[in-house]
């Protein structure tokens, strides 16, 4: 049963560029990854952190400049994005798990906004006007990722859709092993109790830092996939707003569940998408449906349908 | 054979409707323009909802039809975001089949936006950006930069103020592209006619604090504190520094770029005497008065340089496609570089190989407010400045369009 709505599900994601706008359909899956990636440290181990924008945006800014300026192949771009996120990640997680509840979240927040600050002031990023111009290049220096196919008389960019989507779900794999791992067992009895971890032997400071590094990196590739897709790296991704959208999106589609972030960043996303014609009526309208949200239905969109079902989703 | 007759008859009436359709002519049976911009921040005063309505009545003059295909007009508000440009020009290219963008206030958006442009093909008519370096580095073969830039600011303006004693100067700079550029390019003639740069500052785009910029500004000592910004930020800074009083310490505040709409909301007791450069002004003559009093009944406002210039680059957009006898945005551009696009907006206009639209800039002066004779009275042009003698010259241009 398991296999074959994971069969669907890739199915759909491989058809999805002849039905929806490519460039769309890969913001969806930049944001899904991300939420993904954070939903391992909130839903998994009971961790908030107030900071992941850094981490994403962070990545966006790395793999911009090492394709746009340094001249990297994309691949090479996003594994270096990735990496410095994973780097970063390590560099605030060892600092901000020393404390819990709030004050990690207050860590993450300060230390992300020391992020943005570089991002803003540094040499290479643009400043306000972000990194503008970045290429596609061409993956592994053969593929031409920017090329373009007319199919039923619309231009649609095949290349670097699949390569996005073939990262999405390597990435979400991970995460799928990971949370399904002995690993991601420990990490769910620090979320239930971490005093009892600590009784049975477990050293939770280094289980927690690892879920951290995990979670950072992942939130890093999809921020390095995005400046791939929008050609583009700026202050948005790397801002609090960004890292508010992603608690957000978590929340809204199923916190602890494995398809609760994809159907919460898809539905923001969205959302964001076709209302963007209203204005600033747009933050009032999320504002309200996360209000309903968090009344009606608290465990999210996922999460009560999994209750419903009786089975985890 | 009389069959015969008939099947070459229909092949030849579906060769006739496929060459008209195919081979000249429209694409997608309909041409759209897209305006692109601030429609809710610092900006959507001087540009915002106005380009559009200068944009549809445009359409409107046309007839609503070229080449009996109909013109739409969308438009949607980029939030001063260079992401959000990008995206929306991306996704209006790919999926709304847009044929050309206008607006596009805030140089870091419409460097953005352009640079997608080029690589989709489509034409881009930028009236409310002034970088400099959408005409040079940045430039396409698809671009046209319509209005104003920094190199006419910068000119016209250090032209005025430096030889009349203010030679001593120290910026207040908005933090992006545009202010940077308007900086340099300024900094560039101050020092050419004998003047001196103290320093400068640098502040976030829509700032409401100044009061630490100015402080900075007032301890350098600079007889003229030029304000590289725009919009809300130049009126919030010329507002704070008369709190301050730094007017009356013998410090001079120009700003580089203002709109008829910031002198409305400074109010002509706190500008009178403010000398500045522009590219429009409505009540200039006969022609511009006309427009300018069809586009008040509409938007209750006097049209700014940008929302005039919407108005006349869609015009002339649309009569480039009618007499191109096509939408194809190669043989539109070729038709605009090499038309004449003088009209109520523009005198002596020509589009250049760098997309650069040169036409006469006026050095303007707020009245004082025993001089005004009406609510929209506000200005008097001091000086007109010859198109080539107001923009960079095409051989200093770095544009790959240009052929040296």
């Amino acid at each position: 049963m398991n296999k074959i709505l994971w069969a669907v599900l890739i199915g759909m994601g491989l058809l999805a560029p002849f039905v929806v706008y490519p460039v769309f359909m890969m913001k969806l899956l930049c944001f899904g990854l991300f939420a993904a990636a954070f939903n391992l440290l909130l839903g998994y181990t009971g961790l908030l952190s107030f900071g992941h924008a850094a981490f994403f945006g962070g990545a966006s800014y790395v793999t911009g400049y090492l394709v746009k300026s340094v001249g990297l192949t994309p691949e090479l771009g996003v594994l270096g994005g990735t990496l410095s996120a994973a780097l970063l990640g390590y560099a605030v997680g060892s600092l901000a798990i020393r404390r819990q509840g709030i004050y990690f979240a207050m860590v993450t927040l300060a230390l992300a906004q020391i992020v943005y600050f570089v991002a803003l002031k540094a040499p290479f990023t643009g400043g306000e006007d972000g990194l503008q111009g970045i290429p596609r290049g061409d993956l592994f220096g053969l593929i031409d990722l920017g090329r373009v196919y007319t199919v039923g008389g619309s231009p649609l960019g095949l290349n670097l859709y699949y390569f996005i989507f073939f990262m999405f779900c390597l990435g979400f794999w991970i995460i799928y092993r990971t949370i399904h791992s002995p690993f991601g067992h420990v990490l769910k009895a620090i979320r239930e109790n971490e005093t009892r971890a600590v009784s049975l032997g477990y050293q939770v400071e280094r289980f927690k830092l690892m879920a951290f590094v995990i979670s950072a990196t992942l939130a890093g590739m999809a921020g390095a996939m995005k400046s791939l897709v929008f050609q583009l790296a700026s202050l948005t991704d790397v801002s609090w707003h960004a890292s508010g959208e992603v608690v957000l999106m978590t929340l809204l589609g199923g916190v602890g569940t494995v398809l609760g972030p994809l159907v919460g960043a898809f539905t923001v996303v969205t959302l964001q998408s076709e209302l963007s014609s209203v204005g600033s009526w747009i933050t009032v309208i999320i504002g309200a449906i996360f209000v309903v949200c968090v009344l009606l239905f608290r465990r999210g969109v996922v999460g009560e349908l999994s209750r419903l079902l009786k089975r985890p989703l | 054979m009389k069959k015969g007759l008939v099947t070459a008859c229909a092949v030849a009436a579906l060769a006739a409707l496929a060459t008209s359709s195919f081979g000249a002519g429209i694409s997608d049976g309909v041409v759209k323009i897209g305006v692109l911009t601030d429609m809710s921040g610092v900006y959507s005063t001087l540009g915002g909802k106005g380009t559009q309505v200068g944009v549809e009545m445009a359409v409107k003059d046309f007839g609503g039809k070229v080449l009996g295909k109909p013109i739409v007009v969308i438009g949607a508000d980029h939030q001063n975001k260079a992401d959000i440009a990008s995206a929306k020009a991306r996704e209006w290219f790919d999926n709304e089949k847009v044929d050309m963008i206008t607006g596009l206030l805030n140089s870091g958006c419409a460097l953005a936006v352009q640079k997608v442009a080029g690589e989709k093909k489509r034409i881009t008519m930028n009236t409310g950006a002034a970088s400099t370096d959408l005409t040079n580095s940045a430039c396409t073969p698809y671009s046209v930069h319509y209005v104003y830039d920094t190199y006419a600011l910068g000119k016209v303006t250090a032209e005025a103020v430096v030889p009349n004693g203010g030679n001593t100067w120290f910026f207040l700079t908005a933090d992006y592209a545009f202010g940077h550029s308007l900086e340099a390019n300024t900094t560039k003639f101050v020092t050419k006619l004998g003047g001196k740069v103290l320093g400068s500052v640098r502040h976030p785009l829509a700032t409401s604090d100044f009061s630490s910029y100015l402080l900075q500004a007032q301890a350098s000592g600079a007889k003229i504190i030029g304000l590289a910004n725009a919009g809300g930020d130049t009126t919030n800074a010329i507002k704070q520094a008369r709190e301050f009083g730094i007017d009356k310490k013998g410090q001079k505040l120009v700003g580089l770029l203002i709109f008829d709409t910031d002198i409305k909301s400074l109010g002509l007791k706190v500008a009178q005497g403010m000398q500045f450069t522009s590219g429009f002004y409505w009540d200039r003559d006969k022609a511009s008065r006309d427009f300018s009093k069809r586009f008040y009944a509409i938007h209750k406002a006097m049209p700014t340089m940008d929302q005039a210039g919407a108005y006349s680059a869609t015009m002339n957009y649309l009569k480039a496609i009618k007499a191109a006898g096509t939408d194809d945005p190669d043989a539109v551009m070729a038709k605009l570089k090499s038309m004449d696009v003088s009209d109520f907006f523009a005198v002596h206009g020509k589009i250049r190989a760098d997309g650069r639209m040169v036409h006469d800039m006026y050095l303007m002066e707020v009245k004082k407010p025993a001089e005004s004779k009406g609510e929209w009275d506000l200005l008097k042009i001091v000086k007109t400045v010859p198109a080539n003698q107001a923009f960079m010259p095409l051989a200093e241009s770095t544009c790959s369009q240009v052929k040296k």
